[in-house]
């Protein structure tokens, strides 16, 4: 992974020391809360229903144990022993006292980590493929260019101050699993006409209030011009995306409004006048930040491992977990493990120190000390012998960490709602508990079969409930809270904006509800049809009339 | 209707209210109720002093109810907020509705 150099440390370090003085100026009364404010979201730190709320960068989801490590410290010491790990891979403490902001970035800064640009009208952590330089169906390590990326908008003079805050995923795999095309670009490596690889250009995708599936922009670009295409983005955007009304000032609206083949010709003609030269990356730095993400040296090994095969056999759990949670890794006789934060009765997201300890310890035992964060809110150990496979889910099942899930309808996305957040309308994780106490069940979650179920506690959608299968969207309605739902949605290649169903329902009826969906959904569908391919077939009818009657 | 004020301590971020004599609790329940438009500005105009002097930020009017006669929160997000808590035990509404 990247390390920092000495102008990254002394960058990092500066930032600490003048949030520090800024911190003592407020305490003084020197500063206002409304000079401060502004101030304080630059690092990331936010004031939320019951305390401060600081969130931490996790460039592209991508931890060693270290800092995992120093996390979890910082959740034990400064927070209620436990964190949030949200849809754009940062870690959130909701328990914070702005007294001890600064010691936490001190110690962040020490294991090369930060709060920058994760708050503000800037470019935010840049997401990628969580299980990347890892996946067998990759064509090319995105972490290069998410890291390139990273280096380019930190403090970017021209874009520190956007009509509003700024989104990039990365992939370079055959499979989207990072939601590439809801976001204000969307990056995708693909091999072009004469064999080289390069990006497909996405732009304009987006959740919140006006929810949009990014639009091709440029359906190949050299990777040697990365920087100059998306700076030209930026700037049409910078100079026509409006500032008068904070709900129609992403890029999202600024395309449709002008259309994407006006959009484009604008970026062209941007692009074709810029200094190419100046801006693109020299191929000597770009080889330099490649290095950090030599992969690793592994030995194939055999794909068949007997105390595995043996397991397998003897233990159903363990072989649930197997099918789910274990991916096909570019090496034979390794694997790629999802490490789900999504047991029954857990808050969607949230890890405890002792669990964040667990886990660091388990990826320098098992692999090579490299974790990655999930965008759906899990933890990935991307490089596992199969061999150790056995000895693995032993350790994280002891925990209450091999829920074997993942893809499943228990691995919710859930974002705070209104336990924490100063935004939401409505409660969203006391809704996913309840959906995944009465989904308990490992045998019927499988045979529902994949299944993205999405929650968010208001239109600000960070539960990305537009993507979900199966989206719950908390309002509320004259002081009640009020569940909307749609189907549908896709944050894959495929992906769609989910359709509203019909009113709204109280909580308590939520879960009912869903239990409505999944049995029309069994009742109708074809032999190897998901959720997704049976909704696309029957449409919403049947569903209707299921919930609320024949119309 | 009857109402109190209700803020965030400055330090901490906890959730607080003004009490009758000008301190600052975290019971609800010891708040001071404002029941005439006189007795509401007195309360704002003390809470304005504390965000002055940095006790509190965020500082709001909210309307409450009674049981018996102790002030209790009306709205869903005020509920939350005065229990102090969140839905981290396993009961399903932690904070009832």
């Amino acid at each position: 992974m990247y390390r920092y150099d000495e102008f990254d440390h002394a960058f990092v370090g500066e930032r600490v020391s003048q949030f520090r003085e800024q911190v003592e100026r407020r305490l003084a009364g020197k500063l206002t809360e409304d000079e401060f404010r502004p101030l304080r979201l630059r690092n990331g730190l936010y004031l939320q229903l019951h305390a401060y709320m600081l969130r931490i960068a996790i460039p592209y989801g991508v931890l060693n144990s270290r800092q995992l490590r120093r996390l979890a410290m910082v959740g034990r010491r400064f927070d209620r022993g436990y964190g949030h790990f949200t849809t754009r891979t940062n870690l959130q403490y909701h328990w914070i006292k702005l007294v001890d902001v600064p010691e936490i970035l001190s110690a962040l800064a020490e294991v090369e980590m930060h709060c920058i640009q994760t708050s503000g009208n800037s470019v935010r952590n840049v997401t990628s493929d969580p299980f990347a330089g890892a996946a067998n169906d990759e064509l090319e390590d995105p972490r290069p260019w998410c890291e390139v990326i990273r280096q380019w908008s930190t403090v970017h003079p021209e874009f520190s101050w956007l009509p509003r805050k700024f989104k990039f995923a990365i992939t370079g795999a055959a499979e989207d699993r990072a939601a590439v095309l809801f976001h204000d670009i969307g990056l995708k490596i693909v091999r072009g006409p004469d064999g080289e690889n390069g990006f497909q250009v996405f732009v304009g995708g987006g959740m919140g209030r006006t929810p949009y599936v990014g639009l091709e922009i440029r359906p190949f670009l050299e990777k040697r011009h990365l920087l100059s295409y998306i700076e030209s983005i930026l700037r049409v955007y910078n100079l026509h995306g409006r500032r008068d009304n904070i709900n129609k000032a992403r890029i999202k609206i600024l395309v449709n409004q002008m259309g994407i083949d006006k959009f484009r010709e604008a970026v062209e003609a941007d692009w074709e006048q810029s200094r190419k030269d100046a801006v693109d990356l020299p191929a000597a730095e770009f080889a330099r930040i490649k290095s950090y993400f030599t992969p690793p040296d592994l030995v194939a090994g055999p794909i068949r491992d007997e105390k595995v095969e043996q397991r397998r056999i003897t233990d159903p759990v363990f072989a649930n977990w197997l099918r789910n949670n274990v991916r096909p890794h570019r090496v034979p006789g390794h694997c790629i493990a999802v490490i789900a934060l999504k047991e029954p009765g857990r808050t969607p997201g949230d890890a405890t120190s002792e669990e964040m300890e667990l886990v660091a310890d388990l990826a320098e035992r098992y692999s090579l000390d490299e974790l990655r964060v999930n965008y759906t809110q899990n933890l990935v150990l991307p490089h596992v012998a199969r061999a150790d496979l056995v000895a693995l889910y032993d350790e994280l099942a002891a925990a209450g960490l091999a829920t074997g899930n993942n893809d499943l309808l228990g691995d919710m996305i859930c974002c705070p709602g209104l336990d924490y957040c100063n935004l939401a309308n409505a409660r969203s994780i006391p809704i996913a508990k309840e959906i995944a106490k009465r989904f308990a069940d490992p045998v019927r979650q499988e045979l529902i079969g994949p299944l993205r179920l999405n929650m968010s506690g208001c239109i600000n959608a960070c539960g990305h409930h537009h993507a979900g299968n199966i989206g719950i969207l908390g309002v509320d309605k004259k002081g009640t809270e009020l569940y909307q739902i749609s189907l549908g949605g896709s944050p894959k290649d495929d992906a769609a904006v989910a359709t509203i169903i019909g009113p709204g329902f109280r909580a308590e009826a939520v879960p009912e509800a869903i239990d409505t969906i999944i049995s029309t959904y069994l009742a109708k569908r074809s032999e190897g049809e998901d959720f997704l391919a049976t909704w696309r077939r029957i449409g919403a009818a049947p569903f209707k009339e299921a919930l609320y009657g024949a119309a | 209707m009857p109402n109190v004020i209700t803020a965030n301590r400055l330090i901490d971020g906890v959730v607080v209210y003004l009490a009758a004599d000008g301190s600052w609790v975290e019971e609800l329940a010891r708040a001071a109720v404002a029941n005439t438009e006189e007795e509401s500005k007195a309360l704002e105009s003390e809470a304005a002093k504390a965000v002055a002097e940095r006790r509190v930020v965020s500082e709001y009017p909210m309307a409450v109810g009674f049981e018996d006669t102790i002030p209790v929160a009306l709205s869903v997000r005020e509920r939350i907020r005065a229990s102090h808590r969140t839905t981290l035990t396993e009961d399903w509404y932690d904070v009832p509705l």
